[in-house]
């Protein structure tokens, strides 16, 4: 399978800063590496400040990243520059969480869409019918054309971030959080609008999400992420069928669920979640999970777990399953 | 037969605003009985959470609770009527019988008060304590029974100094200092974590166990609700649409409503090929659907649906529903 994006070893530190010199540094992203095929959305979960948003954001370089490398269809993104850059900027996009900041409020929809197409000098025969039939693709209409984003509801308003995004013909697009500031009977049109699009036009996502359902609905593979950390990394189907890492247990099992006889059942045979995810200033040494690890073992808490593949394109960063 | 705590008849509150009169909930009547968790479910604007508050009056301008009865069944066996309360005597049960956690537990804690006074006022207030400093050795105790470790040290800290789920303990030990018997949990784990989050489900249900309190939990999360609730009431546009236990809501749907929102949640536990979602977008409250306030959206949708605001019927034991479908 065609690899569409490759990270290795990608690190992004904040620098948290004193009175006169930096204290320390927020790592936020440390030494993280996944690959996202041709056609697939890739899910990346954990809880807030796990490092899954910045993890999006350096992949587009919207952030420039502390060390690491990102490979876009084999080009690596940190050294493009001029129109290489600018076809990146147009093959890549990425749709935010928060529906009401991402759009021009002074702006039509029918102007938030041509912009960036003018920027990217794309030939337009009649931009009037070139943005309505934007607008159908996404189950808008030629009604909604010269309105402002304040006559729209939060679901309309990210199906006109779609309509923007779809406009630059883009093969990549990061999803960060689409559904979570929508209602749920929303976020459902929205998830299947993502799926439809994807299929009839071959766009590769990663899905960055903290909803374990949402992101189980949408993805083939899927990465854990843990204090900065990717702590498990495989088909979606098997992570949640045969989760391997102990966070993933933890947090698999501590997801609501929406039935109440399986909620009976896994509520008795759940993992016992204890402490509170530790500040990524000074993240513990060795594995992070360790202080609230019910398996921690010596080796723990002083040398890191590597990537192990345990079957078939599911790895997993830790010390059960790897050999010191 | 359950004995009723709560018995809330025909309750409306209508926000006065410069767009027009809101009609945030409209005759919303229920039962609650003692010693169960009972829940309020809906999506944003549909008034669980106002309905939460005008339980205890809670309601600010340009809010005004026009009509409606909520009846208290008080544990010596008198009845009182919380809306015909005057200020005064409201104030006495509100913080005190009944207590409320809300969301936001940053919103909820004073930044200039350390957690301890922050405890010790509560029950300084309500007359539990002779005085704050009384108050604030006993929030040690209180601290330790939501769990949070070494509560000596931590009854001195000020809310920054802790992380959201341990706000949020702080938050559930100012409900409980007093001992209450109905605690309101307005969406008391959405700010948090997953893993944060069952924590703070397990606490409030042992706290409940503990102090055979009564649990009404408003969340718009399905899955919390299937995990801790005994009895839900679905709300949709201002209305309760469908009341019944977890199992009949959850195996046994009736309503339009409900049966929507129940497959457009994704179970992360089993596989689904593709979500329903439900058509169209909750409707406006100042100008709300004439009759049911669902059939613009609805299915099933049919004449009389337009025409006429269907009453809730009782389907089988204890499941009512607004539909006219039934």
């Amino acid at each position: 399978m065609e690899k569409v994006l490759e990270v290795k070893h990608l690190k992004k530190y904040f620098p948290v800063k004193g009175l006169f010199f930096t204290k320390g540094w927020v790592k936020a992203v440390d030494d993280i590496s996944f690959e996202i095929y041709k056609g697939e959305t890739f899910g990346l979960v954990g809880e807030s400040g796990c490092g899954k948003t910045t993890t999006g954001r350096t992949i587009l370089r919207l952030i420039e990243p502390t060390a690491g490398e990102i490979l876009f269809e084999g080009k690596n993104v940190m050294e493009l520059k001029g129109d290489e850059l600018k076809w990146f900027r147009r093959k890549a996009q990425i749709m935010f969480q928060d529906p009401y900041s991402s759009l021009n409020p002074r702006q039509t929809v029918f102007e938030i869409i041509m912009e960036p197409v003018r920027f990217h000098g794309i030939e337009v025969d009649d931009p009037e019918e070139f943005v309505v039939n934007l607008l159908k693709s996404v189950g808008l209409n030629e009604m909604h054309l010269y309105r402002y984003p304040h006559e729209f509801s939060g679901g309309q308003r990210q199906r006109i971030a779609l309509a923007r995004i779809m406009a630059l013909k883009p093969e990549f697009i990061v999803l960060d959080e689409p559904t979570s500031a929508l209602d749920v009977s929303v976020q459902a049109n929205i998830l299947n609008t993502l799926k439809d699009l994807q299929e009839k036009h071959g766009f590769t996502y990663l899905f960055i999400s903290h909803d374990l359902g949402v992101v189980k609905y949408m993805s083939h593979r899927m990465g854990v992420m843990y204090l900065g950390k990717l702590v498990e990394v495989g088909p979606a189907d098997k992570i949640f069928e045969n989760p391997l890492h102990p966070y993933t247990q933890m947090l698999l099992s501590a997801i609501p669920v929406p039935d109440p006889e399986m909620a009976k059942e896994l509520k008795a045979k759940r993992k016992i979640v204890r402490g509170e995810p530790p500040s990524p200033i000074n993240p513990p040494a060795g594995c992070r999970f360790h202080p609230r690890c019910p398996f921690a073992k010596d080796v723990c808490r002083k040398e890191e777990p590597p990537m192990v593949e345990v079957e078939k394109d599911h790895h997993v960063a830790c010390w059960l399953y790897a050999k010191s | 037969m359950p004995e009723p705590i709560l018995q809330v008849r025909n309750l409306t509150v209508h926000f006065y605003t410069y767009a027009g009169i809101v009609k945030a909930i409209e005759r919303v009547s229920f039962d609650v009985y003692r010693g169960e968790t009972f829940a309020l479910v809906g999506e944003t604007g549909c008034g669980k959470s106002v309905t939460s508050r005008a339980l205890t009056q809670l309601i600010e301008s340009p809010g005004r609770i026009v009509e409606g009865e909520v009846l208290y069944h008080k544990e010596d066996g008198t009845v009182v009527d919380l809306l015909k309360l005057n200020e005064e005597q409201i104030r006495e049960i509100r913080g005190n019988e009944i207590a409320y956690i809300f969301q936001d537990p940053h919103a909820s804690l004073d930044p200039l008060y350390t957690v301890g006074y922050q405890i010790g006022e509560a029950m300084e207030v309500h007359g539990k304590v002779e005085s704050i400093k009384e108050g604030i050795k006993k929030a040690v105790d209180i601290l330790r029974s939501v769990l949070i470790p070494d509560p000596e040290n931590r009854v001195k800290n000020y809310p920054h100094e802790l992380s959201g789920g341990m706000k949020q303990r702080v938050v559930i030990g100012i409900g409980i200092a007093n001992n209450p018997k109905i605690l309101i949990a307005d969406e008391p784990t959405t700010a948090l974590d997953v893993t944060v989050q069952a924590q703070i489900l397990d606490l409030i249900n042992q706290l409940k166990e503990k102090y055979k309190a009564t649990v009404i939990l408003i969340t718009h999360n399905l899955g919390v609700v299937a995990e801790t609730a005994d009895r839900v009431a679905v709300m949709y546009a201002g209305k309760i649409v469908e009341i019944g236990s977890v199992e009949q809501i959850f195996k046994n749907p009736l309503h339009p409503y409900t049966k929507g929102l129940l497959k457009a949640v994704p179970n992360p536990m089993t596989k689904i090929e593709r979500l329903e979602a439900i058509p169209g977008t909750v409707p406006n409250l100042i100008t709300p659907p004439s009759g049911c306030r669902f059939h613009p959206r609805c299915p099933f949708a049919t004449e009389v649906c337009k025409r006429k605001v269907p009453e809730l019927k009782e389907m089988e034991d204890g499941h009512f529903v607004a539909c006219h479908l039934y």
